[in-house]
């Protein structure tokens, strides 16, 4: 993990709160889902609207649209594209789908959630940061601000991170090993390509001697064939 | 003892916690995004919470680069956003919003509204004499259709609801018109200078248009079409303005704080104005729909609809229509 990407947040504790601040391409790949399904939702609320009010396959505007073509055949979609953002934000404190989806959220720079003042401002700055086209004045702010910010997270005082939901500890199925064990053997595997086959060898050997008695029978075999292994 | 040794059984007893942190974990994903009054629950996550910042600072050094870290740093940051996460309490969030939010918004902006205000007056009178002292100007604010409609004698207003029903000119009227306020207060992100034009450019737009149409003999139609939705709209134009000037100001004089910091706490302040300003709108938005293109309103009650709407935005906007709650409140207390 690139830890120079972190925002430290003062704690309580007085252990710093590390929370690793996504980049324009995770901002760019969420932004890109949330565009896809609102566009995907908009389309068909007016496809099948427009055939149920045509009653016909038609999807063409009447040339003299009435009010039940604007209230529910045009307001509708229009009303999905554009609160699609500030609805979903507000109702989850800073996920929609898209985000989730690319494990980032938004959160305001003390790392608690965001006020739904903050959420509703970032989104009113979107016209800015959709300046002159498809956000390009955002992703440019994006990319040259510290915390890679656009302008409304900028007015908002918000930024996004990754959630990490994924992190998990070491652990090796099947292995009766305890944590340490595991982080060691962990450690161990991710260096394995880069040690040179005496350092293997010397390193299977101590982790076998180490070994408790009920290790399983495959991981001892496995240890005992690297102590064995020629260059 | 070797210092190399003390640092392994550090580390081995350091990761022999691991069985807490799991427990932790999974205590503070049931409990995030959850509603709880258990006393046993918040204590529990308040003693993860140092716990995990105690072995936190102990795998940073030990273990900088490990799995352990990256677990222990992921559910440290969680439990740090559940402990922080303010309780959300929609209606009373609306009402303090409305009661005191607002109003301490509207005394911070006094000078920008009074400002932002007379700048738009000027225009308005820069409009009216510019087109009144050389007509042909108007070609520069108005469109081609607009000056034939008016050059034959009639109002592009005239006959809109046989056009457009009432709905669908309520919906495109306040969807422009929010459209055009939040862009008077995003503007003011250039410095304010975009505040600036788009309030000038409005002005001199409005000012004008009523020239024009008073060199015809139309201006008495126009006030009566504009008097009911026009006292709020203009009003709206002129707050929005006035918050996006706010926000061009934080970032020319950022005082005391850096330049962020000081735009960050304009443009927080000044956006609960404008969450009044579009509910506003869409009211406004409803009276040009329904009432203002509808020739069976007379003009006295135009006028009282328009003047009514604007005590109700005052009074909006001051806090005054929520006070009530408070001296109840007092009261109970």
């Amino acid at each position: 993990m690139d830890r120079t990407s972190d925002l430290a947040v003062d704690s309580v504790t007085g252990v710093d709160v590390a929370l690793p601040v996504a980049g324009p391409g995770a901002r760019s790949f969420a932004f890109l889902i949330d565009w896809t399904i609102r566009t995907i939702l908009s389309v068909a609320w007016y496809v099948v609207a427009a055939m149920v009010h045509n009653a016909s396959w038609s999807l063409a505007a009447p040339l003299t649209p009435d009010a039940g073509w604007f209230v529910f055949v045009v307001a509708p979609p229009a009303t999905i594209y554009f609160l699609y953002h500030p609805v979903w934000e507000v109702a989850t404190r800073g996920l929609t789908p898209g985000k989730r989806t690319a494990g980032v959220q938004i959160v305001s720079r003390d790392g608690g959630a965001p006020s739904v003042g903050a959420l509703l401002t970032r989104n009113v700055f979107r016209l800015v940061d959709s300046f002159p086209v498809a956000y390009a004045l955002g992703l440019l702010t994006a990319l040259f601000t510290r915390n890679n910010v656009r302008i409304g997270d900028l007015a908002a005082g918000t930024l996004l991170i990754y959630t990490r939901n994924d992190a998990t500890l070491a652990r090796f199925p099947g292995r009766q090993l305890d944590a340490s064990s595991a982080e060691v053997l962990s450690e161990l595997l991710r260096r394995w390509p880069a040690l040179d086959s005496m350092a293997r060898r010397r390193i299977a050997a101590t982790i076998l001697a180490d070994a408790p008695a009920e290790t399983d029978a495959e991981l001892r075999l496995q240890l005992e064939n690297l102590t064995k292994e020629t260059q | 003892m070797s210092e190399s040794t003390r640092e392994n059984a550090l580390r081995l007893t350091l990761l022999r916690r691991s069985g807490l942190w799991e427990k932790a974990a999974a205590r503070i994903r049931r409990l995030s995004g959850k509603r709880t009054d258990d006393a046993a629950d918040a204590t529990a996550i308040a003693d993860d919470y140092r716990m995990l910042a105690h072995d936190v600072a102990k795998v940073r050094r030990l273990l900088p680069d490990s799995r352990a870290r990256e677990y222990l740093e992921a559910t440290y940051a969680q439990a740090h956003a559940s402990l922080h996460r303010p309780a959300w309490h929609p209606g009373y969030a609306v009402l303090h919003l409305f009661r005191d939010d607002i109003p301490a918004v509207m005394r911070w902006l006094g000078p920008h509204v009074f400002w932002a205000t007379v700048l738009f007056i000027l225009t308005v009178v820069a409009g009216y004499w510019m087109v009144h002292t050389y007509p042909d100007l108007i070609a520069l604010f108005a469109s081609p259709e607009l000056i034939a409609t008016v050059e034959r004698g009639q109002l592009w207003t005239e006959g809109l609801l046989n056009v457009v029903p009432s709905s669908v000119l309520s919906l495109q009227i306040l969807t422009n018109n929010i459209v055009v306020s939040l862009f008077a207060y995003c503007a003011g992100f250039l410095f304010g200078l975009g505040t600036v034009y788009v309030l000038g450019l409005n002005g001199l737009m409005l000012g004008a248009v009523f020239a024009f149409t008073g060199l015809h003999g139309l201006d008495d139609d126009l006030f009566r079409f504009v008097v009911a939705h026009g006292c709020v709209e203009i009003s709206v134009m002129c707050l929005s303005g006035a918050a996006g000037a706010a926000v061009g100001e934080a970032l020319i004089r950022p005082g005391t704080a850096t330049r962020a910091e000081s735009f960050q706490r304009a443009a927080l302040q000044s956006g609960k104005l404008i969450l009044a300003c579009v509910l506003l709108l869409v009211g406004s938005g409803l009276i040009e729909g329904y009432i203002s293109p509808n020739p069976t309103f007379s003009l006295r009650a135009r006028i009282a609809i328009g003047l009514g709407y604007w005590l109700f935005m005052i009074a909006l906007l001051n806090g005054w229509l929520f006070r009530f709650r408070r001296l109840k409140s007092a009261a109970t207390a």
